[in-house]
């Protein structure tokens, strides 16, 4: 199998404009961000956060803490693939209790990897509310899980994949639509 | 299979230098899964693991269910004095009836060296070695190598000394493979009568003068005489022995630099090492302890992994 790159979905400037209206759509429902936190989901989760922070400080001037997860040993489909699991661990340097999280993660796609995410957050305390921000959203969710800022809607075949490129670990940001032959 | 080459772990003697650094690698992403307000992850949910020990055992025992446990596995624990070979039930049909019972992974420990091998022959589900006789003890050797590698940072380049009973020492072996594998360099110092012939073939250096062993170590691993397989025979007492190679403030003192000790237990405090070394800022003993925790949790991650539950 092979895999042929298909379109461009965005490109440097598209991601951040995405990510800035991801953040103001933020700013809007919780007004001052007092109490909010973001939960990077590693690998890209952790920059898509980092960003969505800044940006919410040019915002609301508020310094938003970050965190990330690692939902390695999270995930019930872990199993069946034949990897070597990359793990990175989890960092989350503050109480999450009564914080309103948000769930930042690069793609949404069948919902398992959210779904281990609000599994794992669960164990560090009770959050008053957690929602979930997304750059991509390729549709096919296996769960019953939404997002609740989205970056770009990109319906996708089943034949197909989202790549996102991220300047941190990349070396560049860009989103590819990838065609499997 | 896991994610590692073999099935099982039998000893380091399989475990390449890569392996390693990814066990251990992994083993700190379970430290920190070890210091969260909820010390459980749901990884191995539905696996059954048996921890079958023929020998007595406080730390390995306690640390491989609680790893277990840790990792969501269903844990059986059995112990060959209250079990069917009291009544004549060979090791073979102990292993086939456990293993009938479906289980996935059995962790054994066992006086005879070789032990967990011959299992393997028996039994479907992936063997871990929890020590057998004198032959190996690769989670202890682990745990030592990630315990320094907390320490210092990098193993590579390290020197370390195993002092003490190093011929009945399976902890001694697993040891000079791993820090030899991952590139630090081992001394041996010990009575000549507990120092078996031709270890150096194993790359090690043998020194039978302690001072100077400590004055070139970066951190020594002291190992206890065991009685139980007759070590205190082969030296004239325990008093000359703790004159020569009993880890003293004395003797720590008359260095002009800190050595970090390590000790894999129990120990036999005021003979092979002075209560007040053992109790010091130097000693990572518990530090050991703590990552023994993490380093089964990544071993048990690693060998049972990707099997379909």
């Amino acid at each position: 199998m092979s895999a042929v790159a298909k379109a461009q979905v965005l490109d440097e400037e598209g991601i951040d404009r995405s990510l800035m209206r991801v953040a103001h759509e933020i700013a809007d429902l919780y007004g001052s961000c007092e109490d909010v936190a973001l939960i990077g989901i590693r690998t890209r989760g952790e920059f898509i956060a980092t960003r969505l922070a800044s940006k919410l400080r040019e915002i609301s001037g508020r310094k938003i803490p970050v965190g990330f997860l690692d939902v390695t040993f999270y995930r019930d489909d872990f199993r069946e693939r034949l990897i070597q699991p990359q793990i990175k661990g989890t960092d989350i340097p503050f109480s999450i209790d009564g914080m309103s999280l948000i769930l930042a993660d690069d793609v949404l796609f069948t919902g398992r990897t959210i779904r281990a995410a609000l599994s794992e957050i669960m164990d560090f305390g009770r959050a008053a509310r957690v929602s979930v921000a997304v750059l991509v959203d390729r549709g096919h969710r296996e769960m019953p899980i939404k997002a609740d800022f989205v970056g770009k809607n990109i319906p996708t075949a089943d034949n197909e994949h989202v790549l996102v490129r991220m300047n941190e670990v990349d070396g560049r940001d860009e989103v590819y639509l990838v065609e499997y032959k | 299979m896991g994610f590692l080459k073999n099935r099982h772990l039998l000893g380091l003697a399989d475990v390449s230098a890569e392996e390693t650094a990814t066990i251990l690698e992994t083993a700190f992403s379970f430290r920190e899964v070890l210091d969260r307000p909820i010390r459980k992850v749901p990884t191995l949910q539905g696996k059954t693991v048996v921890n079958l020990f023929f020998e007595s055992s406080t730390r390995t025992r306690i640390s491989f269910e609680l790893a277990q446990k840790r990792l969501s596995a269903d844990t059986v624990n059995f112990s060959s004095d209250t079990s069917s070979l009291m009544k004549g039930e060979s090791f073979k049909d102990t292993a086939q009836n456990i293993e009938a019972m479906k289980v996935d992974c059995i962790v054994i420990r066992h006086p005879v060296p070789g032990a967990p091998v011959h299992l393997t022959r028996y039994v479907k589900a992936v063997v871990i070695n929890a020590g057998d006789g004198t032959h190996e003890h690769p989670t202890q050797a682990l745990l030592d190598m990630m315990t320094l590698q907390e320490k210092f940072g990098e193993i590579k380049g390290l020197n370390v000394a195993i002092i003490g009973d190093i011929a009945h020492s399976r902890v001694a072996r697993s040891n000079i493979i791993g820090l030899n594998r991952m590139g630090a360099s081992v001394t041996l110092c010990g009575p000549p009568t507990l120092m078996p012939l031709g270890i150096e073939e194993l790359g090690v250096r043998i020194d039978y003068d302690l001072d100077q062993v400590l004055d070139w170590a970066d951190a020594i691993n002291v190992l206890r005489i065991q009685r139980e397989r007759h070590g205190v025979c082969f030296i004239p007492s325990i008093r000359e022995y703790r004159d020569l190679f009993g880890i003293t403030r004395e003797r720590l003192g008359r260095l002009d630099k800190q050595v970090t000790i390590m000790h894999p237990g129990p120990m036999n405090r005021g003979v092979e090492i002075d209560s007040d070394v053992a109790d010091s800022d130097n000693a990572i003993i518990l530090d050991q302890v703590l990552n023994g925790v993490a380093v089964r949790m990544s071993i048990l991650y690693l060998l049972l992994g990707d099997q379909p539950g």
